[in-house]
């Protein structure tokens, strides 16, 4: 994947050229008022430094169609600018007909994603290239915003209200997903991958189940749902204290909860923590998890708890 | 250094406002505008300091990815604490409280301003306001961001309600400041000063109190609505009680945006007082540039809606949104084209004063036509809420008004103290800051378009180098900031007494002596020759 220009990410989208090709005419536009005035001024600083004996030349001290054609010009290119913008963004506003649609469901700190079939995701978006892509956004709690730079596409989520956005991706690829509205202490981790597929691989993808594979064991699946159902975001394996308790050799220890009380890590308090995390929760950190509760199976919750243990 | 006296009655060991009485009751009782604006310069430089270490904080965090001084949380409150310091308690107050109070009297021949109770009455509700906000970051701290945006701010565990009344009651005192100031314009110009003979820096405080007056209650509203959600329950903006997050951000920034030319429309006053001073020139297009701050005010309260343009609110709403927001572009540009235009023919002296208002002209510019890139729709949906925003942000409010506190401060600093500041190192630091406010947020505008969010605690690897240079400028332009407040404190004790008019200029403040008598003048003034013809005053150059 190349890391676009210097000014830009990647264009991996049908609407990316077109932005890009404004935000460099604005660019250049700029750049070129910019030099007139900097120029000016420094002209005007050496040439008319203060010296000793200096005579004033005599100089008006306005004039009307100077300034009226300084102020005229400027607006007829911002107004250009205006039409150039106002176009693109209708494009972005209006999805194609035939788009696939996916539900997106955004909370503290993580994307959910159901696509058109109904197999949901957490953090991971795979999406066929050359195709239409609607995205209906909603929030749980806070106002997020889905932002993908290489598509050049944001979006806020907004609780009780549906929000749209919609892209083509040209490239396949993966693409970097960023919660873009503050939403607290995770906001820098709520981060997806969007998989811009090709049309053999979207297939394949199709064919796929979501449950853990037969050849993998529960350790390695739970691993695996670790890092795909954002448990790093707030857990470390390291000892580490990020949002929520550090993994590390956690399980079989007594942990002090919030209300005072002490409790063993066990089996049945991780499953207690996935499905209520307010319920139970270790003293010292915010109540602030999302349940999981109808996006892990019991065969999920079993690889996990096989993988808590084994994090040493 | 070119030092000149128009004026021969600098008078040294005469009385001032400064000796007249002594003691700390003089002080904390006075009615003089004079003392009231040192007494608001001292707290907002206060202000700025404060708030310039919490960015110190946040450039050393992001260092480097992950954790690196602090944890997330902790972060979240210093960007929250930088913001709301910055914005409510230094730069809103900085230029009209501290120097307006100072030089607005002066400037119109007046003895003080209209209602002096009410000015010392709105110092102290600054004093309480930012008490609230203190008392907020010692009991819990606030981690909303300076937005504030619902529903995080209600559900937040912060003090948010502290924070909220602390900017309730600021707000009131920069609504008495504008009262004030609009009714002294009106009422207490001297005999024979017209409105087209004030000075510039007038009409931009005249174009400030307007928008102070009409849009501070909407925050007021907007505060006390958020508090009483928090402590009722009543369901307002939050959507768990049945509210509206949106309709938050339309009335946070129906305030805030005109908020933003409070606090840039003073600093263009600064600009065009100083550059003329510095240029031995009459102001180019005078009512251009009296009338392009009456248009921004008006048209600053148009446009709140460009920063929602991703919100969910209409396309129609967004659309006219855009198309309000380039109009307000333009008078900007034409004070930049009347401040290039003044120099044209002039007998330039490059003075620190001067040195930060081809600063400001600079970054300004910079930070001006940047929100052109802001104000096109389709480019903005890519750039709205990353680093580019940040960095435009800065450059308009840093790169513009603080430069033109900072050209204030120096240009009036003999005025107010009596004393000379090393003319020498001022410059040398003026470059120090320039350098380091280019690294620090030139790279920002890149982060941004490369499509860094802001507010974030953690970055992807791709992103530090830049993130490094922006931390090595912010470490060179603290550094400078420092350089700055300790030559400035030497300065009260072993500066230079200064003469009444040490720049050559025709202002009014410069027709009396430094410091100023308790009563400004002497004797009553007239206006025997205008604050701009510097062509009939200077035929010749004779040092």
């Amino acid at each position: 994947m190349n890391n676009g220009t210097l000014q830009m990410p990647p264009q991996a989208s049908t609407m990316a050229h077109q932005v890009d090709a404004l935000y460099y005419f604005i660019f250049w536009g700029c750049t070129a008022f910019f030099l007139l005035i900097v120029g000016l001024t420094l002209f005007f600083i050496i040439k008319y430094r203060r010296r000793e004996g200096q005579v004033l030349q005599p100089r008006a001290s306005h004039n009307t169609p100077l300034e009226l054609t300084w102020t005229i010009i400027p607006t007829i290119l911002v107004m250009v600018v205006f039409v150039w913008g106002f176009k693109g963004y209708m494009k972005l506003a209006v999805a194609p007909r035939n788009s696939l649609e996916y539900y997106v469901t955004a909370k503290k700190w993580l994307w959910q994603i159901k696509d058109p079939n109904g197999q949901q995701t957490i953090n991971e978006m795979s999406v066929p290239v050359h195709q239409p892509i609607k995205v209906i956004l909603r929030s749980e709690d806070l106002i997020h915003s889905f932002y993908v730079p290489a598509f050049r596409v944001k979006q806020d989520a907004v609780p009780n209200r549906y929000t749209t956005l919609w892209f083509e991706a040209t490239t396949p690829g993966d693409y970097n997903l960023f919660c873009a509205e503050y939403c607290g202490a995770g906001h820098s981790g709520m981060l997806g991958k969007i998989h811009v597929l090709t049309p053999e691989a979207w297939e394949d993808y199709q064919k796929k189940s979501a449950g853990r594979p037969e050849e993998v064991s529960p350790e390695d699946w739970g691993r695996q749902l670790y890092n795909s159902r954002a448990c790093v975001t707030c857990h470390s394996l390291d000892g580490s204290v990020k949002t929520g308790p550090s993994f590390k050799g956690i399980f079989g220890h007594r942990v002090e909860l919030a209300d005072g009380s002490t409790i063993t890590v066990n089996e049945d308090y991780i499953r207690q923590s996935i499905m209520d995390p307010t319920s139970q929760v270790v003293k010292g950190f915010q109540p602030v998890m999302p349940t999981f509760a109808g996006l892990l199976s019991s065969d999920d919750i079993d690889a996990l708890i096989a993988f808590i243990k084994s994090v040493e | 250094m070119a030092t000149r006296t128009l004026d021969a009655h600098g008078s040294p060991g005469g009385l001032n406002y400064l000796n007249v009485t002594r003691g700390f009751k003089s002080w904390a009782t006075t009615l003089d505008h004079k003392r009231i604006g040192i007494m608001y310069l001292m707290a907002v430089s206060l202000a700025l300091l404060t708030g310039g270490v919490f960015a110190m904080l946040i450039r050393t965090e992001l260092f480097l990815p992950g954790r690196t001084i602090m944890s997330a949380e902790t972060y979240n409150e210093v960007f929250t604490l930088h913001g709301v310091i910055m914005v409510f308690l230094f730069i809103i107050p900085s230029i009209p409280a501290a120097l307006g109070n100072f030089f607005l009297p002066i400037m119109i021949g007046a003895k003080d301003v209209a209602f002096p109770r009410l000015n010392l009455a709105s110092f102290y509700l600054w004093v309480t306001g930012a008490v609230f906000t203190v008392t907020a970051i010692l009991v819990k701290g606030v981690d909303t961001g300076w937005t504030f945006y619902t529903p995080y701010s209600v559900q937040s565990q912060t003090s948010v309600i502290w924070m909220g009344l602390g900017v309730f009651i600021l707000g009131f005192s920069s609504i008495f400041t504008g009262l004030n100031f609009l009714v002294t314009l009106h009422k207490l110009r001297m005999p024979g000063m017209g409105w087209f003979d004030m000075p510039l820096f007038l009409w931009s405080i005249y174009g400030t109190a307007l928008i102070q007056v009409l849009a501070t209650p909407v925050i007021g509203i907007t505060m006390l609505l958020l508090v009483a959600e928090r402590v009722l329950h009543v369901g307002i903006f939050d959507p768990a009680l049945g509210g509206d997050p949106v309709l938050f951000q339309h009335f946070f920034w129906f305030y805030s945006h005109p908020a933003v030319y409070i606090m840039i429309l003073p600093g263009m006053g600064i600009i065009s007082d100083v550059i003329t001073t510095f240029s031995r020139r009459h102001i180019f297009g005078y009512r251009f540039i009296a009338f392009s701050s009456i248009a921004i005010a008006v048209l600053g309260f148009l446009v709140w809606g460009h920063h929602m343009f991703v919100s969910g609110q209409s396309e129609m709403a967004t659309m006219i949104f855009s198309f309000l927001t380039f109009f307000v572009a333009i008078p900007s540009a034409i004070k930049i084209f009347n401040w290039t235009a003044t120099m044209y023919k002039g007998s330039i002296a490059l003075d620190t004063p001067m040195l930060y208002a081809l600063a400001f002209i600079f970054l300004f510019s910079i930070g001006g036509l940047t929100g052109i890139f802001l104000g096109a729709l389709s480019v903005d949906i890519h750039l709205h809420d990353t680093y580019f925003v940040v960095a435009h942000f800065h450059y308009v409010m840093m790169g513009g008004t603080v430069m033109a506190f900072l050209a204030g401060l120096h240009y009036w600093w003999p005025k107010m103290t009596g004393r000379m500041y090393p003319e020498t190192l001022a410059r040398i630091t003026a470059g120090i800051i320039f350098v380091g406010f280019n690294v620090t947020f030139l790279t920002q505008f890149v982060l941004g378009s490369k499509g860094m969010p802001r507010r974030y605690y953690d970055y992807l690897e791709q992103f530090q180098p830049l993130h490094q240079m922006s931390s090595f400028g912010a470490w060179i332009l603290g550094s400078g900031f420092l350089i700055m407040v300790l030559y400035f404190l030497r300065s009260l004790r072993t500066g230079a007494p200064a003469p009444a008019n040490p720049w050559g200029s025709l202002g009014m403040e410069w027709r009396t002596p430094s410091p100023p008598p308790l009563e400004n003048f002497e004797e009553t003034p007239t206006l025997t020759y205008g604050l701009y013809d510097y062509g009939k005053v200077y035929p010749r150059e004779a040092s």
